[in-house]
């Protein structure tokens, strides 16, 4: 299957030079009296690269055979990490570098957004809220819980997050992944 | 389709708006004599500008009856300069044109485009009734001029005079990646749209064109002597806006062109499609001295209200139509 340029979209995978891509912002270009053009800033789903290049809009392109699914964390023996589509229990070992910054923020049983490319798994994207446990930071100031400072606070996970100073060791809070940012306490389930 | 979009793409307040500004467009014109007019937007002639591709329309004298090919009109140019031809004098014309395939956050398959032609001026005074018609519309007073020359000195330092396409190329290259290989044209477009555009602020006429991309514009001179298109585009913050011409009159001239354009369609492998040979005789006949040009009126109230999709100033963009 292949697109040409000019059916391009934003979200749409496909091959450029060899590697799976996304297109994240697609601009159609046509000078009055002179041929179109597809502009398209895309990233490489394999190195993460994020960069722009021009097409011609008939020019065509193979489309990437990428699907994204929801799988469950399973553990880590060190080297790979293995996760679990939940409907049908396959297992998937995922290398480290598809991983990446997501490992700050795994533990067990968090459904995460594995992108496949040929069955092989290239990216995962953890949820954009997790509620972590607080192992490490310095004593809460009692009565601060108004606006004031911040503290860094490290999770279960090794992740470092800055948060407010009235929070204490143990306590659960709900952290956006796509900015690292402390959100608030986590609910008390 | 998608029956969730019935709603229109604009607000009911930019359609007044929009209703306000076509009725002041036609005001300018009543108050300077140009005469309206409204040529047929479906022909039995295509454009022949290879990067333009018109729509075709089956037409048939009744249901069962063989079909003709009409093409709607990418702009009403080669009708109006037949009227010219036939003694009209100054006219105008505000009416939807087509093309295909052109649709993007300032393309619209359908769109509205204003195109008038002046009698005895040329590409620099129509420049300042452009200008006078986008200062009553915007309020926008302030117009920049710069030939195509200077402008690519002035922001690419680069001399089209004496660059090869080879040295195009590596300029449009350290800017952004480009797949495939162009012609030269092909390469100044590519710097043109990607690297000067979004760099121009305000109003800014760019006069003076390479003859290679005259259209339908006739060639002149530069002060350094080098043979140029008398045609102009005005862009505002870095949007293309209006094209214009002193009129190719010329019908020997035209006739050549019509069969270059063809030819390079052949190919580039599109259609070929029924050349307006009316157009080469009308030019027999004579046209009057005159420069046109044609504006496009979904833009203009884009960048009046400061709007960053032709759909929202349109009652209801391609994806809704």
């Amino acid at each position: 299957m292949s697109y040409s340029a000019n059916q391009l979209k934003n979200g749409l995978k496909v091959m450029i030079d060899g590697d799976p891509c996304s297109m994240q912002q697609v601009e159609f270009v046509k000078p009055g009296k002179g041929q179109a053009f597809t502009r398209v800033k895309m990233r490489n789903l394999l190195t993460g690269r994020v960069w722009e290049r021009t097409f011609k809009s008939n020019e065509s392109l193979e489309a990437a055979d990428v699907m994204e699914r929801d799988m469950e964390y399973l553990y880590s023996d060190g080297d790979m990490f293995h996760f679990m589509v939940p409907v049908t229990f396959e297992q998937y070992a995922v290398e480290e570098k598809a991983v990446g910054d997501a490992v700050k923020w795994l533990k067990d049983n968090t459904v995460c957004i594995i992108t496949l490319w040929n069955d092989r798994a290239i990216v995962v994207t953890p949820p954009n809220f997790v509620e972590l446990e607080v192992t490490e930071t310095d004593p809460g100031l009692k009565g601060d819980t108004a606006q004031g400072g911040s503290k860094p606070a490290t999770m279960s996970t090794g992740a470092v997050v800055r948060v407010p100073l009235f929070i204490e060791q143990g306590e659960m809070l709900k952290i956006d992944t796509r900015t690292g940012d402390y959100v608030s306490r986590a609910a008390k389930g | 389709m998608n029956t969730d979009h019935w709603q229109p793409s604009a607000t009911l307040e930019t359609l007044k708006k929009r209703a306000a500004m076509l009725a002041q467009i036609r005001d300018f014109f009543s108050a300077r004599d140009v005469l309206e007019v409204d040529v047929p937007v479906l022909s039995q002639a295509a454009v022949c500008d290879p990067y333009i591709d018109s729509l075709t329309v089956e037409y048939r004298n009744f249901p069962e009856d063989t079909v003709q090919h009409y093409y709607l009109q990418s702009s009403p140019e080669y009708a109006m300069k037949r009227l010219l031809a036939a003694g009209s004098g100054c006219i105008y014309q505000m009416s939807k044109v087509f093309r295909n395939g052109e649709v993007g956050s300032r393309h619209n398959p359908e769109f509205t485009m204003l195109e008038w032609y002046r009698l005895g001026l040329d590409d620099q005074t129509l420049m300042d009734e452009v200008a006078a018609l986008v200062t009553k519309v915007t309020g926008i007073e302030h117009f920049q001029r710069y030939s195509y020359r200077q402008l690519f000195l002035q922001y690419l330092n680069l001399d089209i005079n004496t660059a090869s396409d080879a040295k195009l190329a590596v300029k449009m290259r350290e800017q952004i990646e480009v797949s495939g290989e162009y012609d030269r044209d092909g390469w100044l477009n590519l710097l043109m749209s990607h690297c000067i555009e979004p760099q121009l602020q305000g109003a800014v006429f760019v006069y003076h064109y390479p003859a290679s991309q005259s259209a339908l514009a006739r060639l002149t001179t530069d002060a350094d002597g080098f043979s140029v298109a008398a045609r102009f585009e005005l862009f505002i913050e870095g949007v293309e806006l209006a094209n214009g011409y002193h009129e190719l009159t010329d019908a020997a001239e035209q006739a050549k062109r019509f069969a270059a354009d063809q030819q390079l369609r052949s190919e580039l492998g599109l259609q070929q499609r029924p050349l307006e040979l009316r157009l080469v005789e009308a030019l027999k006949q004579g046209l009057p001295d005159c420069a046109g040009v044609a504006l496009g009126v979904d833009r203009l109230l884009m960048l009046a209200l400061a709007k960053e999709q032709i759909a929202e100033v349109l009652p209801f963009d391609f994806s809704r139509a």
